[in-house]
């Protein structure tokens, strides 16, 4: 008897919900397909246009060659202003990531009076859009006569890069277990052995991954760039400035260059952490 | 004794910088925001006054583009929510061993270069692009309509472009949703409208409104957009503010504009935070 009832439940209620499920999981597979087919469309676009042969102007295609792939400086003033971009982008990485750690360890970690103050301090310069902080900076530059240029446009980058070190290393080490240091306490390491050895490894993932962003916040800014840069031209800035009279393949190559480079780097440093979590 | 300085030693060389090129700048931007320009004198000569009325001057002219600003930067804002969303709960949800690699992929994208792929976007909606013919063969738009030149490509190339500041913070917090509230939700007989408005919504406020903050601020204040995807009707207060400082060298105009961008912005963003209830951002 409770055999036939359960029998007879079985093609409607289960049913209904079988269905509505399959069509759930469909709908968000059907869904992922469009987000990353709008995700991708312009990357496919510029990767592909990087093999159009067409001289000065990129915009139509006029057919295939690997020529800018094997000459990617053939364009005059392209790979400068990469070179322009990419120490800007280090040093900046280097400052943002050295400020922002050590200011993410004082926040994390320390019940200090004006705490809040300091977290405000890191949070105006991210609630400040671009064009206020390039502004900004070229106004004080052009008080004390100092003509913008290469220095300008790193100390300019490294205003905007440090809230976002601190933000990433500072979720980092609020994520540590303090059981860790305090064990490294019990087996008699003193203070700084146990931030050598324990913490700084423990949070060394999260302090790379600031550097990461740093540096691709820095290499791709424009807006702070354009303001602060004087004469140096920088990887955007060319695109930008080429972008009336027609962008060089090059740029293509070179930006299809950097979307393959930090997919690597990015998915190694996925491999290597799972890695560290298996051992 | 030691004990108490420490952060404070950590904090020192932070906030040294951070006073010096960020703080200083924005005192100084008030300043030059009140300057008067010296009559009969250099095109560059201003002197210090307290013309406070550069403001409302600055405003009057430019009430268009900065409403338009705040429209377009909204509107874009939205959008990337609503893409967003069901993208980062797909991600953190129902990836499953893909979560990773799904998730460098939507980040990827962002690597290469912001003005290449605005550009792009131009090349892809113009006339030469695949999208306008096809659009016209099934008649969805009509033969002189154009995409590119418009406002719908400037809100469009913004929301692509600060999509990676939506989605991010959005996986951030769903991600460390606990699915077993979900259940325990569904267990206590909702139905899935209800688990996500009274479970999963709630559980991942704190992302929606980091990522809709770090989306409409760049918006708000951005140009590039305009510039390439835009015509001279949809010119934002971020165009307004680069032509005063470069093209027509106008200082105390461009400073009291971008004074004003960012006070309307702090002012927006105070609020929104109050009202979403979330005070634990940075």
């Amino acid at each position: 008897m409770s055999v036939k009832q359960k029998d007879a439940s079985i093609p409607t209620l289960p049913l209904g919900v079988v269905i509505s499920r399959w069509i759930g999981r469909n709908l968000i597979r059907i869904y992922m397909v469009f987000a990353f087919t709008y995700l991708f469309i312009p990357v496919a676009y510029t990767f592909a246009f990087s093999f159009n042969d067409s001289g000065k102007s990129n915009l139509i295609w006029k057919g295939f060659t690997f020529d800018n792939w094997t000459n990617p400086c053939g364009a005059p003033q392209v790979c400068s202003a990469l070179g322009n971009s990419i120490k800007i982008g280090l040093l900046a990485t280097i400052f943002s990531t050295i400020l922002g750690t050590m200011i993410a360890f004082a926040i994390g970690r320390y019940a200090y009076k004006g705490r809040s103050a300091s977290n405000l301090l890191i949070f105006l310069p991210m609630a400040t859009p671009e064009i206020v902080l390039g502004a900004s900076l070229l106004s004080l530059l052009l008080v004390f006569q100092i003509s913008p240029g290469f220095w300008p446009t790193v100390l300019a980058h490294v205003v905007f890069c440090v809230s976002f070190v601190v933000v990433t290393v500072k979720a980092r080490i609020a994520s540590l277990d303090p059981k860790l240091e305090q064990a490294a306490m019990d087996l008699y390491a003193n203070e700084f052995q146990t931030f050598r050895r324990v913490t700084l490894p423990l949070v060394a993932p999260g302090i790379a991954a600031a550097a990461l962003l740093a540096f691709s916040l820095s290499f791709d800014d424009f807006i702070i760039t354009n303001f602060n840069s004087g004469t140096v031209t920088t990887f955007p800035k060319f695109v930008y400035v080429s972008a009336a009279r027609g962008i060089p393949a090059q740029a293509n190559v070179i930006a299809s260059t950097m979307f393959f480079l930090a997919l690597a780097l990015v998915i190694i440093g996925q491999v290597v952490s799972r890695k560290r979590k298996v051992s | 004794m030691k004990k108490i300085s420490t952060p404070y030693l950590l904090l020192l060389p932070g906030f040294a910088f951070l006073f010096v090129f960020f703080i200083l700048p924005i005192i100084n931007l008030a300043q030059t925001s009140t300057q008067t320009r010296v009559v009969g004198g250099d095109v560059l000569e201003y002197e210090q006054t307290l013309r406070l009325a550069n403001y409302l001057d600055a405003f009057i002219e430019n009430r268009e583009q900065f409403t338009r600003s705040f429209i377009y930067a909204l509107i874009a804002t939205v959008l990337a929510l609503l893409i967003s969303y069901p993208l980062a709960y797909a991600l953190a949800f129902k990836a499953g061993k893909y979560k990773n690699i799904l998730l460098v992929l939507v980040i990827a994208p962002f690597f290469t270069s912001f003005l290449l792929r605005t550009v792009a976007w131009k090349q892809i909606l113009g006339e030469e692009g695949f999208v306008v013919p096809s659009l016209r063969t099934f008649g969805i738009i009509s033969e002189n309509t154009t995409l590119t030149s418009t406002s719908f490509a400037v809100v469009m190339g913004m929301t692509y472009n600060f999509l990676p500041f939506m989605t991010l913070p959005l996986f951030a917090s769903i991600d460390r949703i606990d699915p077993r509230t979900l259940e325990a939700s569904e267990d206590l007989y909702a139905n899935g409208f209800t688990t996500f408005r009274r479970v999963t919504l709630p559980l991942s406020m704190p992302g929606v409104v980091a990522g809709t903050l770090l989306t409409f601020i760049p918006a708000a204040g951005d140009y590039v957009n305009a510039q390439i995807l835009g015509n001279p009707n949809t010119k934002m207060i971020g165009n307004v503010i680069e032509s005063r400082y470069f093209r027509i060298v106008d200082y105390p105009t461009a400073a009291a504009l971008s004074f004003t961008l960012m006070a309307a912005i702090l002012i927006l963003v105070t609020l929104y935070i109050r009202k979403a209830g979330t005070e634990e951002l940075v």
